[in-house]
C-alpha cells in the first residue's frame, strides 16, 4: 500500500475546515478498517476495543460490588464472587489500561506530533492490533468456558490446582502481551528515527517522552510476564514442578518472576497519564510547561527505577529482611520523581490564563486523586505499616486512586482534548461538566472509604465480611453506581457530537505541538507539507481567530519545512 | 498560613483518638506490643500527607480561581524552569521519605526479631480452616495465649498460600505449603480478637476465620490443661463433635443436611451412598475411617476429591471419638 | 556501514511514510534488535529459574546433567555455529547481489538447523525412553532388561562421576529403588542412606572417589532441560520457517537489486538463536 509521496497541492498552508476526504472516509467498507496501516485507524478501532473492555471490566466492578451491600450472600454465591473479582481485575488490566493510552490516543498522536506520516513500522502496528483482538477473544472465551477465579494475579499453588479456565485466560494473557511489545517497540523505533527537523530530544513534547518511556517498559518487562505465563500454563497442564513444593518447585518464585512484570506495568499506566497531564495542564493554563527537563527525565528515571521495586508486594511472603529492607528503600526512589512532577505542573498553573474546558477539570480532578493515591503509596512502601495493610481494602484504595483515579482520569482528559482532533467535531461541554463531576464524587465515595475499612483489617477479596464493615461497603456499592452514570452520561454525549457536534476547527485549544498543524480530522496523509518542530510549548505563537473558533499560528511558515513544494 | 495549621490540627485529632486502646478512627485497638510504633508511623505518614494534600488542593484552587482566564487576558510572564525551587521540592521529599523508610524499617526489624523465650504454637492453615497445635500436642481451631508473653507461631500450609492475619496485634505473615514461616508477637491486653486469612486460597477464603483469645494471667495453663483432656473429661460423642469442628470437618460438612464441599454428615452412618464410581457402599466404622485416612479412595458421586488427609494428623482415639459422634442419633449431635 | 551498502539499498521500494531508504533501514534494524531484547528476557526468565534452582540445589544439576550426552551437545553447538556462519555469509552475497551463493547458504543454514533439530530429537527420544522427563512425567526406569547398561547412564559420563557399572540389574534395581516424584510424598529431606544398588560397598571405586546417589527432587533438573531446550526447540523452528520464506524472495528475485534487509534481520535473530544455545550448551550439559 506505498501511497505516492506528494499530496494534494494548493497554495494554502493550513487548511482551517474539516477536510471532506479525511482519514475515516478515505476508504469504505469494514475489510479497509481491518486491514488498514494508517495509524489514525488503528488507534480509532482500538479505542472502540478498549472503551468496550473498560464497559465489560466495569460490568464485572458493579455486579461484585452489589454483592458486597450486605456480608454473606446477597446476589450471588462464593465461588461466583470470586469469579467475578478476578475477571474485573483480568479484564481490566490485560484488555484495558495496559494497552489503554498508548494504544489508542498514542497510536493516534504519536506520528502526527512527530509530523510524520505514520508510525516506523506500520504492519506491525497492524498485526499488535490484530494480537489484541485474538488475545482478548481467548480471554473472553476463557470466560465463558468457566472463567477464573485466582484473583488476577494466579498466584500458585491456587492457580495451578483449581479446576476454572485458568489455562485459556493466561494464554489470553500472554497473547496479549505481544500486542504490548510490538506497540512499544513500534513506538521506540519511530521515536528515535522519525522525529521531524528541529525536534532534538529536548524538544519533543512531552507526551512523547512519556509515551517513550512507557516503551521501553512494554519492551523489557512484559516478555517476562510471557515467560510467568508460560511456565503457569507448562504447570497446569504438563505438570513441569516449577511451583509445585510436592514436586521440588517453589511457590514463592512465580511471586518474584510475575511482579518482576507487573510492578513496572503500573508504570505503563501511570506514565502515559502523566504524559497527557503535561500537555493539559500546560495548554489549559496558556502557559509554557514548568522544568520542561526535569519532567522529561523524571519520565526515564521512573521507567527504570520501576524494574527495582517488585519485593514491595512481598513482604510478608517470606523472603528475607535484607530483601524487603532493599525494596522497601528503593519504592520510596520511585516516589520523588512522581511527586516533583506534581509540583511542576501545579507551577506551570501559576500566573497562567487557566480555562475550566472538559480537559482541564479532568486533568485538575487527576491533581487531586493522584495525590491521595500517591500518597497512599507511602504507607505501603514503610515495611512495619505495610505488614498491617498489605493484602486489605487499604490496597485496594490505593490501587484504584492511581490506576483510575490517575490513569483512567487522565486517559478521559486526553479523549476529551484529541476528540475534536480524531473525529472534527466539538462535544457539549456542558454535559461533559456533569459528567466529570459526577465521575469525581462516585469515585471517591466507592474508594476513599476502603481506606478506612482496610487500616481497620478488612481483607480483600472476601467474599464474605464482619458486620462492622457493612456501611463501609455501603458507601462503596452506592458511589460505584454514581460512577457508572457518569459514564453512561458520558457516552451519551460523545456519540452524539459524532452526528451532530459543531464541526471543529483544526486547533480547538491553542496547542503547540505538530498535530494541531492538520485538519480536524486529518486527511489520510497526515500533512500537506513537510513539517519542521518549534518549541511544543510556545503558546504565545498561536491566537485566537473568532471566525473559525480556532486557533491559528501567528507565523506558520515556522513549523514547516518547505513552504508547498513536494520532497 | 494559620488558616491551614488549624485545618491541619483539626484532621489530625480526627485521625488519632485520644485513647488508642480503644482504636481510632483508622485503626482498630493497639494489643500488641508492636501495635504502637505501628500506629505512631502510619500516624506520621498520615500528617505528612495530610499536609502535602491539603498543600497541593489548595495551591490549584487558589491558582484556579487567582488566574482563571477572563476575556482578552493571557498568560504572565513567568519563568519556566527555576532551579534553586526545584532542587527545594526534590531535597525536601527526599529526607521526608528516607526518614519515613527509617522508622518502617526499624519498626519491621522488631516484628521479625522473635525473644528468646517465646512461647511456640505451631500453625497449620488449609483451605478453609486454620489449626493451632500447642506444645502439648492438643490441637485447637482457635489461637489461645497468655497475655503479656511473647508467642511464637511456626506456620506451614497443607495446601496453597494462605496468610495469618491479625489486625488488632498488627501483624500478618503468608504460610506457604512446603515449608515453615514464622510469627511472633506479645500481646498486651485479655480479650478476644479477630484472625483472618489475608491471602486468597479460594471459596471459603473469606471464612477462613479464626479468634486469638488473650487470657488473663495465670488463666492460660488452665484452660490448657483442661482443653487438652478433653478426650478424657468428655464423652466419645461430645469428643467427637469437637473435634469435628476444631479439625475443620465443619467448613466442608455440615451436620443440617445441606451440601456443601462435600456431603452432608447429617445422619450419614447406616446412609447408603451412592460413589463416584457408580458403586454404593454402606457407611459403616470402617468406610468413616478410610474416608478420613483416604478421602480420595471412594468419593461420594457429585463431590470433587478435594478433601485433605487426615494421615498422621488425628490419633486413633481421635478418629474413633469422630465416628462416635456421627453415629449418635440425631438428636445428640444437633448441637455444635 | 560502508558506501557500498548504502548505495545497493538505493531504488529499493521505500514505504511511504519513510522520508529515505536510510531511514527505512535503520528504522528495520532498531526494530529488530529491540525484539532481540525482548527475547533475551523472555529466556531470562527460564535463565533465572535455573540459578534460582541451581543455587539452591547444586547436587540436583550435577547428577542429572550426567544423563545428558556432552558430545552430542558439543556436535549441536557445532552444527549452529557453523549455521551462524552460513547466515552472515548470506547476508553478505545478498549485499554483493550473488543470489546463487546467497541460495545456497540460506539452504544450508536451514539444512544445519535442521540437523540440530534431529540430534535433538534423538536425545529427546532417550530421555523419553527412560523416563528422564519433567517433574510430572518423572519415571526413570530401563526400556526393557535387555538394554545394555550405557544406555541408562552413558558410559563415558559414568566414568566421569565414578560410578562403576556393575551389572545392568543393580543399575535398574538403583534406579527403581527411587521414588518416583509422588504428589503425597513428604518435601522433608530423605534419610542419608542410598538405594541398596549404587551405595553398595563393593561399587567404591579404588581411589575413594565419590558414589553419586540420586538427590532428592532429581526430577527439577530435568523439567528445567526440558522447559529451556524445548522454548529453544520452538525458535530454531522458528528461524527454519523464516529462512524457507527468505528462499521464496531470493527465488522471486526480492534480493536482484542488493536489498538486503531482509536477510540481515533474519540472520540477526538466527546469530541470537545460537548465542542462546551456546548458554544453554554450557548450563546443562557441561556442569562440572
Amino acid at each position: 500500500m506505498a501511497e505516492a509521496t506528494s499530496a494534494p497541492g494548493g497554495d494554502e498552508l493550513v487548511d482551517h475546515t474539516a477536510s471532506n476526504d479525511n482519514y475515516l472516509t478515505h476508504g469504505k467498507g469494514i475489510l479497509s478498517w481491518l486491514f488498514t496501516l494508517d495509524h489514525k485507524r488503528i488507534g480509532v478501532m482500538y479505542l472502540v476495543a478498549i472503551l468496550s473492555s473498560f464497559f465489560l471490566g466495569g460490568v464485572f466492578a458493579l455486579v461484585l460490588r452489589t454483592e458486597l451491600w450486605t456480608p454473606g450472600q446477597t446476589i450471588m454465591t462464593a465461588d461466583t464472587y470470586n469469579k467475578m473479582f478476578t475477571l474485573h481485575g483480568a479484564v481490566m488490566i490485560f484488555l484495558f489500561i495496559i494497552p489503554g493510552i498508548p494504544a489508542t490516543l498514542g497510536n493516534f498522536v504519536l506520528p502526527l506530533m512527530l509530523g510524520a506520516k505514520d508510525v516506523a513500522l506500520p504492519r506491525l502496528n497492524l498485526a499488535s492490533f490484530w494480537l489484541w483482538l485474538v488475545g482478548a477473544t481467548v480471554a473472553v472465551a476463557s470466560i465463558v468456558i468457566g472463567a477464573v477465579d485466582t484473583g488476577w494475579t494466579f498466584y500458585t499453588p491456587y492457580s495451578t490446582t483449581t479446576n476454572t479456565a485458568v489455562t485459556a485466560m493466561t494464554l489470553g494473557a500472554f497473547i496479549l502481551g505481544f500486542s504490548s511489545i510490538f506497540t512499544g517497540l513500534n513506538f521506540i523505533v519511530t521515536i528515535h528515527k522519525m522525529r521531524p527537523e528541529g525536534m532534538t530530544w529536548f524538544r519533543m513534547p512531552l507526551f512523547l517522552w512519556g509515551i517513550y518511556s512507557t516503551a521501553i517498559i512494554q519492551v523489557l518487562a512484559t516478555p517476562v510476564l510471557g515467560i510467568t505465563l508460560l511456565l503457569l500454563v507448562a504447570e497446569r497442564t504438563l505438570g513441569v514442578g516449577i511451583f509445585d513444593p510436592a514436586l521440588g518447585g517453589d511457590p514463592v518464585l512465580y511471586q518474584h518472576f510475575f511482579w518482576f512484570y507487573s510492578h513496572p506495568a503500573v508504570y505503563i499506566m501511570i506514565l502515559p497519564a502523566m504524559a497527557i497531564m503535561s500537555e493539559l495542564i500546560s495548554v489549559f493554563s496558556g502557559k509554557h510547561i514548568f522544568g520542561y527537563k526535569f519532567i522529561a527525565w523524571s519520565s526515564i528515571a521512573i521507567a527504570l527505577l520501576s524494574f527495582l521495586v517488585w519485593g514491595h508486594h512481598m513482604f510478608t511472603s517470606g523472603q528475607s529482611g535484607l530483601m524487603n529492607m532493599i525494596f522497601s528503600a528503593l519504592t520510596f526512589s520511585v516516589a520523588i520523581p512522581s511527586a516533583v512532577k506534581v509540583f511542576n505542573w501545579l507551577a506551570t498553573m501559576y500566573k497562567g490564563s487557566i480555562r475550566l474546558a472538559a480537559p482541564m477539570l479532568y486533568a485538575l480532578s487527576f491533581l487531586f486523586l493522584f495525590a491521595i493515591g500517591g500518597l497512599t503509596g507511602l504507607f505501603l512502601g514503610s515495611l512495619s505499616v505495610d505488614i498491617h495493610l498489605h493484602d486489605t481494602y487499604f490496597v485496594v484504595a490505593h490501587f484504584h486512586y492511581v490506576m483510575f483515579g490517575g490513569t483512567v482520569i487522565a486517559f478521559l482528559g486526553g479523549i476529551h482534548y484529541w476528540w475534536p482532533k480524531m473525529f472534527g467535531r466539538m462535544y457539549s461541554e456542558r454535559w461533559a461538566q456533569v459528567s466529570a463531576f459526577l465521575i469525581f464524587v462516585g469515585f471517591n465515595l466507592t474508594f476513599f472509604t476502603q481506606f478506612v475499612m482496610g487500616s481497620h483489617g478488612m481483607p480483600r477479596r472476601y467474599y464474605n465480611y464482619l458486620e462492622r464493615f457493612t456501611a463501609y461497603h455501603q458507601a462503596s456499592t452506592v458511589g460505584s453506581f454514581v460512577l457508572a452514570l457518569g459514564f453512561f452520561i458520558m457516552a451519551g454525549y460523545l456519540l452524539h457530537s459524532l452526528v451532530a457536534g459543531e464541526k471543529a476547527p483544526a486547533n480547538p485549544w491553542g496547542g503547540a505541538t505538530l498535530e494541531w498543524e492538520t485538519t480536524s480530522p486529518p486527511a489520510y496523509y497526515n500533512f500537506k507539507n513537510e513539517m519542521r518542530a518549534g518549541d511544543p510549548y510556545d503558546l504565545d505563537a498561536l491566537r485566537w481567530d473568532p471566525s473559525i473558533k480556532g486557533y491559528v499560528r501567528k507565523d506558520p511558515s515556522s513549523v514547516l519545512l518547505s513552504t508547498g513544494e513536494e520532497s | 498560613m494559620t488558616a491551614l495549621h488549624l485545618a491541619q490540627m483539626l484532621l489530625a485529632r480526627i485521625a488519632i483518638a485520644p485513647d488508642p486502646e480503644d482504636g481510632s478512627f483508622w485503626m482498630p485497638p493497639q494489643v500488641s506490643t508492636v501495635a504502637h510504633s505501628v500506629d505512631w508511623l502510619f500516624n506520621f505518614i498520615l500528617a505528612i500527607s495530610v499536609f502535602f494534600f491539603i498543600l497541593i488542593t489548595f495551591v490549584m484552587v487558589i491558582f484556579v480561581l487567582k488566574y482563571r482566564r477572563r476575556e482578552g487576558q493571557t498568560a504572565q510572564d513567568s519563568p519556566s524552569h527555576n532551579l534553586p525551587l526545584e532542587l527545594t521540592w526534590t531535597a525536601i521529599p527526599l529526607v521526608l521519605v528516607i526518614i519515613i523508610f527509617f522508622f518502617g524499617f526499624k519498626g519491621f526489624l522488631d516484628m521479625a526479631t522473635p525473644p528468646a523465650n517465646a512461647y511456640e504454637v505451631m500453625v497449620e492453615g488449609q483451605k478453609w480452616n486454620w489449626s493451632f497445635t500447642y506444645p502439648n500436642g492438643y490441637v485447637d481451631e482457635n489461637l489461645h495465649v497468655p497475655v503479656d508473653r511473647p508467642v511464637q507461631l511456626v506456620m506451614s500450609s497443607a495446601d496453597v498460600i494462605h496468610s495469618l492475619y491479625v489486625p488488632a496485634f498488627r501483624i500478618k505473615m503468608d504460610v506457604v505449603p512446603g515449608r515453615y514461616s514464622k510469627a511472633w508477637f506479645e500481646a498486651t491486653q485479655p480479650g478476644e480478637y479477630d484472625l483472618f486469612c489475608a491471602e486468597y486460597c479460594g471459596t471459603s477464603h473469606s471464612d477462613m476465620l479464626a479468634l486469638v483469645i488473650v487470657h488473663p494471667p495465670g488463666e492460660f495453663e488452665i484452660w490448657l490443661e483442661k482443653a487438652s483432656n478433653f478426650l478424657e473429661t468428655m464423652s466419645p460423642v461430645d469428643a467427637g463433635r469437637k473435634l469435628f469442628q476444631v479439625r475443620g470437618c465443619t467448613q466442608c460438612h455440615s451436620m443440617d443436611g445441606s451440601a456443601k464441599t462435600g456431603p452432608t454428615l447429617l445422619g450419614v452412618f447406616g446412609r447408603t451412598e451412592q460413589m463416584a464410581d457408580g458403586s454404593s457402599i454402606t457407611v459403616d466404622e470402617n468406610y468413616i475411617r478410610e474416608s478420613i485416612l483416604e478421602p480420595n479412595a471412594r468419593v461420594v458421586a457429585g463431590f470433587e476429591p478435594v478433601m485433605p488427609t487426615y494421615q498422621g494428623r488425628l490419633k486413633d482415639a481421635e478418629i474413633m471419638a469422630i465416628i462416635e459422634y456421627l453415629k449418635a442419633p440425631t438428636g445428640a449431635s444437633q448441637e455444635e | 556501514m560502508s558506501d557500498r551498502e548504502h548505495a545497493s539499498n538505493d531504488g529499493m521500494a521505500v514505504d511511504h511514510h519513510f522520508e529515505n531508504a536510510d531511514q527505512q533501514y535503520q528504522s528495520a534494524k532498531l526494530g529488530m534488535w529491540v525484539f532481540l531484547t525482548t527475547e533475551i528476557l523472555f529466556f531470562g526468565g527460564l535463565f533465572v529459574a535455573y540459578a534460582v534452582y541451581r543455587g539452591n540445589h547444586p547436587e540436583v544439576f550435577v547428577f542429572g546433567h550426567h544423563f545428558l550426552d556432552k558430545n552430542l551437545g558439543a556436535l549441536n553447538t557445532v552444527i549452529l555455529i557453523c549455521s551462524s556462519l552460513t547466515a552472515a555469509w548470506a547476508v553478505r552475497a545478498a549485499q554483493l547481489r550473488q543470489i546463487g551463493m546467497l541460495k545456497l547458504m540460506i539452504l544450508l543454514t536451514i539444512v544445519f538447523a535442521f540437523g540440530f533439530m534431529g540430534v535433538k530429537a534423538f536425545e529427546y527420544n532417550g530421555k523419553w525412553k527412560h523416563g528422564l522427563l519433567w517433574a510430572g512425567q518423572y519415571d526413570p526406569h530401563l526400556e526393557d532388561h535387555g538394554e545394555t547398561s550405557h544406555e541408562v547412564i552413558g558410559e563415558e559420563s559414568a566414568e566421569d562421576a565414578h560410578i562403576e557399572i556393575v551389572t545392568e540389574e543393580t543399575i535398574v534395581e538403583a534406579i527403581e529403588a527411587q521414588p518416583a516424584a509422588d504428589p503425597n510424598r513428604s518435601t522433608i529431606e530423605p534419610a542419608a542412606e542410598g538405594p541398596a544398588g549404587l551405595a553398595a560397598p563393593d561399587l567404591v571405586a579404588a581411589d575413594e572417589t565419590e558414589v553419586e546417589i540420586e538427590p532428592a527432587n532429581a526430577q527439577t533438573y530435568f523439567s528445567i532441560y526440558f522447559l529451556m531446550t524445548g522454548l529453544h526447540g520452538i525458535h530454531v523452528i522458528g528461524g527454519i520457517g523464516a529462512f524457507a520464506w527468505l528462499l521464496l524472495c531470493a527465488r522471486r528475485g526480492d534480493f536482484d537489486g542488493g536489498h538486503f534487509t531482509r536477510v540481515d534481520m533474519v540472520a540477526l535473530y538466527w546469530h541470537l538463536v545460537d548465542l542462546i544455545w551456546i548458554y544453554l550448551f554450557l548450563l546443562l550439559y557441561l556442569i562440572d
